[in-house]
């Protein structure tokens, strides 16, 4: 299989085999236009295997939407087919929009104009908590 | 302290000046009679609350303050489809400080966002209910005398009971407290209070099934009620329902100066036979919520009286 590298664009690396494609939901990669190639089950020496997303373009992409997915993801900018800046994303302290409360209880069940924040309350444990009921987040 | 949210948002220290203030107000109510002239409290009550709402009222208007406000979410702008952050910003602009409850957990929080001026939780759904919470701590310190040392059971049920939790987190920060859950086995606390409160902290607690076998260890009790509607069987409530039921009988054992509290309202979890025992508690309490209430108004508004 041959994916074409990118000349200007963004590769999400040591994706956890299987990740991939919540990353690819939680960016919204599915409603861009350019190219975007998922591998998956690459063979890596420190991770066993990995799945990477290659990205054709440069756009503002929201970190915390893959922190959360999987802290250990390293984010490659690439330039003129030259990786101009390469960054690990980490575990969000808040998420914001990425992902919906369930509590019927909640009042953003109720009042659809509030943003969906959840906190980080257990860094070790990865829980998130719902700002405002306080809810466990279920992934 | 701009809002009051969670009971978790005080310190330590804010309680204990809060429950120092509200023991100056009980002593010595006069001197405060007029610290909140001119100062109204709005009581948004998206839901009827008689007794915390009065509770509120009675408060401002013993600091001479006015109150306005709705008691139930017909009588007011939600029923049109108002936000809760719309109908807080309208108010802010009508009163000094925000009194609110609301069915939906987090509704205050989100009023406290949109507004400058302070918003009191006043009990969102089954989340949380922080003036409830330092009512009992107000009570605990007076009929005890200290908020540290005590050994405590908590009787009924303790699963879904949300003043339970709160003063289980309250007084965790608190010394030498000596946990006893009293509930059957259905309404045993969340696991997620053993871990995030006893396990974590290190502090020591017992679950137990009958009040009968600790009674005589209590400092105090705090009844909640059990319903029928809480359990798996029927069979199970009828074994268990009358060991949660506090009648002069199962007090026989315990201390002469034990002090027995409820949140109230109460339905049959305490017989009336206990009323007139000097250890029943649970009507000087819901009077210490107005003490506290005034406390907490007065904090929150930065009034004080000449001599404070």
């Amino acid at each position: 299989m041959k994916i074409d590298s990118i000349k200007n664009g963004i590769v999400l690396d040591h994706i956890t085999a299987g990740n991939s494609m919540k990353i690819y939901q939680n960016l919204g990669l599915d409603k861009v236009d350019c190219s975007v190639a998922i591998i998956k089950n690459v063979k890596s020496e420190k991770m066993g295997k990995k799945d990477i997303i290659k990205i054709d373009d440069q756009f503002e992409i929201n970190l915390d939407a893959i922190g959360y997915v999987d802290p250990d993801v390293t984010v490659c900018i690439i330039e003129d087919g030259k990786i101009t800046k390469k960054y690990k994303v980490e575990l969000p302290k808040k998420l914001v929009n990425i992902a919906k409360c369930r509590n019927p209880r909640c009042i953003t069940s109720v009042e659809q104009e509030l943003d969906h924040i959840f906190v980080l309350t257990d860094k070790e444990n990865q829980v998130y908590r719902c700002r405002y009921c306080e809810s466990k987040l279920k992934r | 302290m701009k809002h009051l949210i969670d009971p978790m948002d005080l310190t330590v220290e804010e309680i204990d000046q809060l429950i120092e203030l509200a023991g100056k107000i009980i002593e010595n109510p006069d001197r405060y009679r007029e610290v909140c002239k001119y100062k109204k409290l709005a009581t948004l009550f998206f839901e009827p609350s008689t007794r915390t709402r009065l509770s509120f009222e009675a408060a401002m208007l013993d600091l001479g303050g006015n109150v306005l406000g709705f008691s139930s979410a017909d009588s007011s702008s939600a029923a049109k489809g108002e936000s809760v952050a719309d109908t807080a910003r309208v108010i802010a602009g009508y009163a000094d400080i925000i009194a609110m409850r609301h069915p939906k957990e987090g509704a205050p929080f989100v009023a406290s966002q949109y507004v400058d001026i302070p918003v009191i939780n006043a009990g969102d759904g089954g989340h949380n209910h922080p003036t409830q919470t330092l009512t009992d701590l107000l009570t605990i310190k007076q009929e005890k005398g200290r908020l540290d040392h005590l050994t405590i059971g908590f009787c009924g049920d303790l699963k879904f009971g949300r003043t339970v939790h709160s003063l289980i987190k309250a007084l965790s920060r608190y010394e030498g407290i000596q946990y006893i859950l009293i509930s059957p086995e259905e309404l045993q606390i969340p696991e997620y209070l053993k871990k995030e409160v006893f396990e974590k902290k290190g502090i020591p607690y017992r679950q137990v099934e009958k009040m009968e076998d600790v009674m005589s260890e209590l400092d105090i009790i705090y009844m909640t009620r059990v319903q029928r509607e809480r359990f798996f069987n029927e069979a199970d409530y009828i074994r268990l329902k009358d060991s949660y039921i506090l009648d002069p009988d199962k007090l026989k054992n315990a201390k002469e100066d034990l002090a027995i509290l409820h949140p109230l309202p109460r339905v049959n979890e305490i017989s009336v036979k206990v009323d007139n025992d000097p250890r029943a508690c649970y009507f000087k309490q819901a009077k210490y919520g107005k003490f506290i209430r005034m406390a907490l108004i007065m904090t929150m508004l930065g009034v004080s009286a000449d001599e404070d």
